[in-house]
């Protein structure tokens, strides 16, 4: 019996694949006994870029995967592929020009991929926990239950697993301080408010596996000696809300949650917190306040959450992605998860591959690997033949690493080494068309609005942080600014009293580090290189290179593309506002970026 | 009326402060905002100060103490949405329906918010209108996506 995988991930979602779902189901309805597939809804498979994803399964290792499926590709699907075993080429991913690829494994993207933290997801119907036992669920449960507090934490040591969300604390040492308390109640949290803008690995994770993040928190339960747990799941992620929702129901339904688990005698309960959409609740501490039903502040640390947290008890909070991996170290054991990874950073790393990269998505590698092969083999490179220009890791908490440090090998020390940092692991890749001190701008515009004023360092700090790069933006940018950056951002990582603070000028430092040219080119040239800067740049077209096929004047939404087909256009200076609408989209590169001179001022 | 939904909604939960914010969060499904009257009922429920539950309401971004629109567009401006283009979309969303970012129009149609990340940033620049995602928008896509929900209002 053949399995027909429809990814219904949010990307996929957004592309219509729930019209291709009931299309198939439709056309596979009438189907003869022997061919008739098990039609699966399924997570996020990862390759959001090019969704929605249908995978034809047979009984062994053999799967055809079509990509950009539409409505109407549904009955083809099903009379030539599901039927026959026919192979459709068009709707195949293509290696080289000519040459489709028919399975997952063979499709670049996936190929060099390690998956644990997503060994379920886009295989598994996360409505049906029945999936979920098939592929080995609730095992790492049953030997914690075996094994006990003691041995689940040795395994949790030799695993090496460090927090995935953000900070890489060892995973083992925050259970074995909670383990000691002898306050009680305990609480388990498992944070899933993702809040960094560009990362959705979290929300991929509960949406399409979410029996793996309980079963994750059930173990920490025995661990650290918990019978209650909390969910704390950001506002947006509906999707991912319903999803664990139904697996709690499942779950207890069949006696992995609840009273007297699986006759063990343990017995452990969780339930939902829906997040208010406040950035600064993704921060322990703050998560714990909103959790209790205050206004999310963060608190002072010392005591650490683990000793005193929820309701001044001891709390252990944990991020999603980092309990998707627990039930895979209990089941084949630590030193299995350990082989995996470099020295300091065990096991592998998910990551929300998005930007200017070819092939964007959901990708999980081992830790390790170079940013090179993560950007160029997987992701297939730059978009519309552009030039590298940085890679932000880490997020608002992050830094903006450069070509020249493409060869460097991600993980939680070598990050943070370069002032970068792994952050829950979005990956924002840039092209030449970006502009670094506008993308710092946009960071700290971003932390301004979110910092949640408690302490000053980070509330004052970040005004000022803004209010100097709006300047540098628009071109009032003077000598001494970048020292006045730089001397804010120092105060605000020695004195703001949250990681979110202490981390908020990563963004600027990187990017004066790295790209100190560009940010000069601004304040002495008034000139914004990347043209994205609409006071300090122009486009203009390059006559030479210009063929005239007209698309740039469609396309401008500001109408400033003057001409006629056939010759060469011209840009009036005065209306355009760089918005990039023609450059993006110009198939002979003719599009060159200029200084705005006086007489071209929008003002 | 939106007094006894008011009510309906503050006394289904036990009278424990964990659950003030999931309590507001009702109140804002069901009313589109948070009322005084919401405000001073939780609070008497709860046995809480109310300038505490003021303060959540007007700290967490999901809360609002005015009514928004029948619609709530949520302009992704996170990162990918952001060097994506997101900010031509947000210029010419303000100019068709004459708002900016946190306002609502005046005949009640739509609200205007900005949101860091909807978690779709493979198909950026995003809008969320409701619940349906429109991925890969570009500016000349938006005014046909506007006025589906302006028709829908008409008909």
């Amino acid at each position: 019996m053949k399995t027909v995988y429809v990814c219904c991930g949010t990307n996929c979602l957004a592309a219509g694949a729930k019209k291709v779902l009931s299309e198939l189901r439709q056309e596979c309805a009438g189907m003869e006994a022997e061919v008739l597939p098990r039609i699966k809804e399924t997570g996020c498979s990862g390759f959001c870029e090019y969704g929605p994803i249908v995978t034809i399964a047979d009984e062994g290792e053999n799967d055809i995967t079509y990509y950009r499926v539409k409505e109407s590709d549904a009955a083809e699907i099903a009379q030539k592929t599901i039927a026959k075993g026919e192979l459709i080429p068009r709707l195949c991913f293509h290696k080289d020009r000519n040459q489709p690829v028919a399975s997952k494994m063979e499709n670049p993207f996936y190929s060099s991929q390690k998956k644990i933290a997503l060994r379920n997801v886009g295989l598994i119907d996360p409505a049906d926990l029945q999936d979920y036992l098939a592929r080995g669920g609730y095992e790492g449960l049953k030997r914690a239950l075996e094994l006990g507090s003691e041995g689940v934490l040795e395994e949790m040591r030799l695993s090496g697993l460090r927090g995935r969300g953000g900070a890489g604390f060892p995973t083992a040492a925050k259970w074995e301080t909670g383990a000691k308390q002898k306050e009680f109640p305990k609480y388990i949290v498992c944070n899933g408010d993702e809040g960094d803008p560009g990362a959705f690995m979290d929300g991929s994770i509960m949406e399409g596996d979410p029996h793996s993040v309980i079963e994750g928190m059930l173990i920490a339960a025995i661990a650290v000696g918990s019978e209650q747990g909390f969910l704390y799941i950001r506002d947006e992620y509906v999707h991912a809300r319903r999803s664990i929702g139904k697996a709690l129901e499942e779950a207890k339904k069949a006696g992995f949650l609840g009273r007297n688990i699986l006759n063990s005698g343990f017995s452990f309960d969780a339930e939902i917190v829906r997040g208010g959409g406040a950035f600064v609740c993704g921060e322990g501490s703050a998560l714990l306040e909103s959790i209790e039903g205050k206004v999310g502040e963060p608190r002072h640390k010392p005591p650490r959450t683990s000793e005193v947290g929820l309701w001044r008890k001891p709390t252990v909070t944990n991020n999603v992605e980092t309990l998707a991996n627990v039930p895979f170290i209990l089941a084949k054991g630590g030193k299995a998860f350990a082989q995996i990874g470099t020295e300091g950073s065990k096991g592998t790393k998910v990551f929300a591959m998005v930007g200017k990269v070819k092939r964007t998505g959901l990708v999980e590698v081992p830790m390790g690997i170079t940013l090179h092969d993560l950007i160029f083999e997987i992701g297939g490179g730059i978009k519309n033949g552009r030039q590298f220009k940085a890679v932000q890791t880490g997020g608002p908490s992050g830094g903006c690493i450069p070509q020249s440090m493409l060869d460097l090998q991600v993980d939680f020390d070598n990050l943070t080494k370069f002032g970068a940092m792994m952050g829950s692991g979005g990956m924002i890749v840039m092209d030449d068309t970006s502009c670094m001190v506008e993308v710092a701008r946009y960071y700290v515009d971003f932390l301004c609005e979110e910092s949640c004023g408690k302490c000053t360092p980070c509330r004052e700090g970040l005004r000022q942080m803004r209010h100097i790069l709006t300047e540098i933006c628009e071109g009032r940018g003077q000598d001494g600014d970048l020292e006045t950056l730089e001397r804010i951002a120092r105060t605000m990582k020695d004195t703001a009293l949250c990681a979110l603070g202490r981390t908020a000028a990563n963004p600027v430092l990187s990017t004066i580090r790295y790209f100190r040219e560009e940010y000069n080119a601004h304040i002495h040239d008034k000139f914004c290189p990347a043209g994205v800067c609409s006071k300090l740049s122009v486009f203009k077209i390059d006559p030479e290179t210009c063929v005239g096929c007209g698309l740039c004047s469609t396309l401008c939404p500001a109408k400033a593309v003057i001409g006629e087909a056939k010759h060469p256009y011209r840009i009036d200076p005065q209306r355009c506002t760089t918005c990039g609408s023609c450059r993006n989209k110009c198939p002979k590169k003719a599009i060159i970026t200029e200084r705005r001179g006086e007489n071209g001022s929008k003002d | 009326m939106a007094n006894q939904e008011i009510s309906g909604i503050v006394m289904k939960y036990p009278q424990e402060r964990r659950f003030a914010l999931a309590a507001m969060q009702d109140m804002q499904r069901a009313l589109s905002y948070i009322p005084r009257e919401g405000l001073e009922l939780l609070a008497e429920h709860l046995q809480c100060p109310m300038a505490e539950l003021y303060s959540m309401a007007t700290f967490y971004k999901a809360l609002s103490l005015r009514p928004r629109g029948k619609h709530i567009i949520k302009l992704c401006n996170g990162t990918a949405c952001h060097i994506r283009g997101s900010v031509n979309l947000r210029k010419c969303v303000s100019e068709i329906l004459g708002i900016e970012a946190g306002e609502t129009t005046p005949d009640g149609l739509f609200t205007l918010e900005i949101v860091n990340c909807l978690g779709a940033c493979a198909s950026s620049p995003v809008i969320l209108i409701d619940d349906i995602f429109y991925g890969d928008v570009t500016a000349e896509q938006v005014p046909e996506i506007l006025s589906a929900y302006c028709e829908k209002e008409t008909i």
